[in-house]
């Protein structure tokens, strides 16, 4: 289905311009991190890419196809929401949406529960789990399905150091299995780990778009210069 | 003064002590018939609740304020409307339902409906505002989240259920102007006691007032009860 793309995407709320003019291809393979301060529109470029938003100008395209949603693409929320059931039911859920057949959805569910470090946790409800379980478990939710595309938004904002390394262990095992990985993250030191290709976005405009290498070396914007600058002492 | 109450107390306490059979038969019907308008409210008051909480369309916002307006339907205009629905000379008179217990459930109906719809769709529309994202990118279709909603919300929706049903058991407007009071056939709890009083029988009215307010409190209770174990439970 990839790759994804975009052209002269807009998207404009009562007036106020959050994404403005984003063209970019995303293909296959590397890891996409997009990047950038709080209120530059990381969120809002994703929703976009994952269909729960329209843009009001330019159009987004998988593969030249720009109709319809596909449902090989999954996401994980910056703050997961847990339905009201066990952990397992959880991902028994979002299987049944996808039109896994019934026998099946157990036995995927509990494999990637063990994949994910949960399998003891099957039967307890989800919302009484903790912050990073709960992360774990939206992950173990979206990689179920087993899409090919994943957004991840912020996936560990909320999450303490020992969480966050545990979760991009988990990111790094579903991307081995081929699954293309778009992030989003304000956190440098997250994007230097889990990034290949740095997407640098500034007040709604894509700015810069460089390996990630390159980009902490030698960013090609003054904005990405100034924002590696500004938050270097938590690097 | 207070001799004559304490009399008529005592007197109460015995006619409910031993299963007096007028009482046991009035305090049926009461239950049969609000019972039956809880059970049918709910079947239509959820639906339109969780429609209205997912759906967006024109008027809705209109339909709203109509639908917590109606919460405040005085029972007695209920009872003239449906009576003049259902009398002999009205558009459903060839029914011949007026003054039987199937009048006093239509009437009830009418009257907590409302009341479920209202208060069904402000618990449903704070879920969504929750779940609406993650829905639907787990691919839910509007008819899948309202079901969703539904099951998720089902202990806060107990008690919205619960607050219709002493609604119904307590009001005596309606029941009076469809079923008529008549002595076995549509005589509930509610009717007696403004009968008998006015008659001046004090024990059964007393005796019926005591079981009302028992009836209100253990439901209160329960749904309580309900309410603290699923929050325990799930989350």
């Amino acid at each position: 289905m990839l790759p994804l793309e975009l052209k002269g995407v807009c998207f404009q709320v009562n007036g106020k311009l959050i994404i403005d003019g984003v063209s970019v291809d995303i293909g296959a393979g590397s890891r996409t991190v997009i990047l950038g301060p709080n209120g530059a529109g990381k969120s809002v470029l994703m929703r976009l890419c994952h269909g729960l938003l329209q843009p009001t100008a330019g159009s987004i395209a998988w593969r030249g196809n720009s109709g319809g949603r596909s449902q090989r693409q999954a996401m994980v929320f910056q703050r997961p929401v847990m339905l009201r059931r066990s952990a397992l039911a959880n991902i028994v859920y979002g299987l049944k949406l996808a039109g896994v057949a019934r026998t099946e959805r157990e036995l995927r569910a509990r494999d990637v529960l063990d994949v994910v470090g949960l399998a003891d946790r099957a039967q307890q409800t989800a919302r009484a789990l903790s912050g990073g379980e709960q992360q774990k478990l939206a992950l173990a939710r979206a990689w179920a399905l087993g899409p090919e595309v994943l957004f991840l938004d912020e996936p560990t904002a909320n999450l303490d150091p020992g969480a966050t390394r545990e979760l991009e262990t988990i990111i790094t095992a579903i991307r081995a299995t081929g699954t293309k990985i778009i992030m989003t993250t304000h956190n440098l030191g997250q994007a230097r780990r889990m990034g290949d290709e740095i997407l640098f976005l500034s007040q709604g405009r894509l700015v810069e778009r460089s390996p990630v290498d390159q980009f902490f070396a030698k960013p090609a914007s003054a904005e990405a210069a100034a924002f590696i600058k500004g938050e270097l002492p938590w690097n | 003064m207070g001799n004559d109450l304490g009399q008529a107390f005592a007197q109460a306490l015995g006619l409910i002590m031993r299963l007096d059979s007028q009482l046991i038969g009035i305090v049926a019907l009461s239950l049969k018939v609000s019972l039956s308008a809880v059970a049918l409210a709910a079947l239509v008051g959820l639906p339109l609740g969780a429609a209205l909480a997912v759906e967006r369309f024109r008027g809705r916002q209109a339909l709203i304020v109509l639908l917590n307006a109606l919460m405040g339907l005085p029972p007695v205009v209920v009872g003239l409307v449906v009576y003049l629905l259902l009398s002999r000379a009205g558009p459903l008179g060839s029914l011949g339902v007026l003054f039987t217990p199937a009048a006093m459930i239509i009437a009830q109906t009418i009257l907590i409906a409302p009341i479920i719809a209202a208060l069904s769709r402000q618990v449903l529309e704070d879920a969504w505002r929750e779940y609406e994202e993650q829905l639907r990118s787990l691919g839910a279709r509007r008819m899948t989240a309202a079901l969703t909603l539904l099951w998720d919300t089902r202990f806060s929706l107990v008690t919205i259920v619960l607050a219709g049903f002493g609604r119904a058991a307590a009001e005596v407007g309606a029941v009076m102007i469809v079923g008529g009071n008549i002595d076995g056939v549509t005589r509930v709890m509610t009717t007696t006691i403004a009968l008998e009083t006015s008659k001046g029988d004090l024990p059964l009215a007393l005796g019926l007032g005591v079981i009302l307010v028992g009836l209100v409190i253990v439901l209160n209770a329960a749904a309580n009860v309900i309410k603290e174990a699923a929050v325990r439970r799930y989350g």
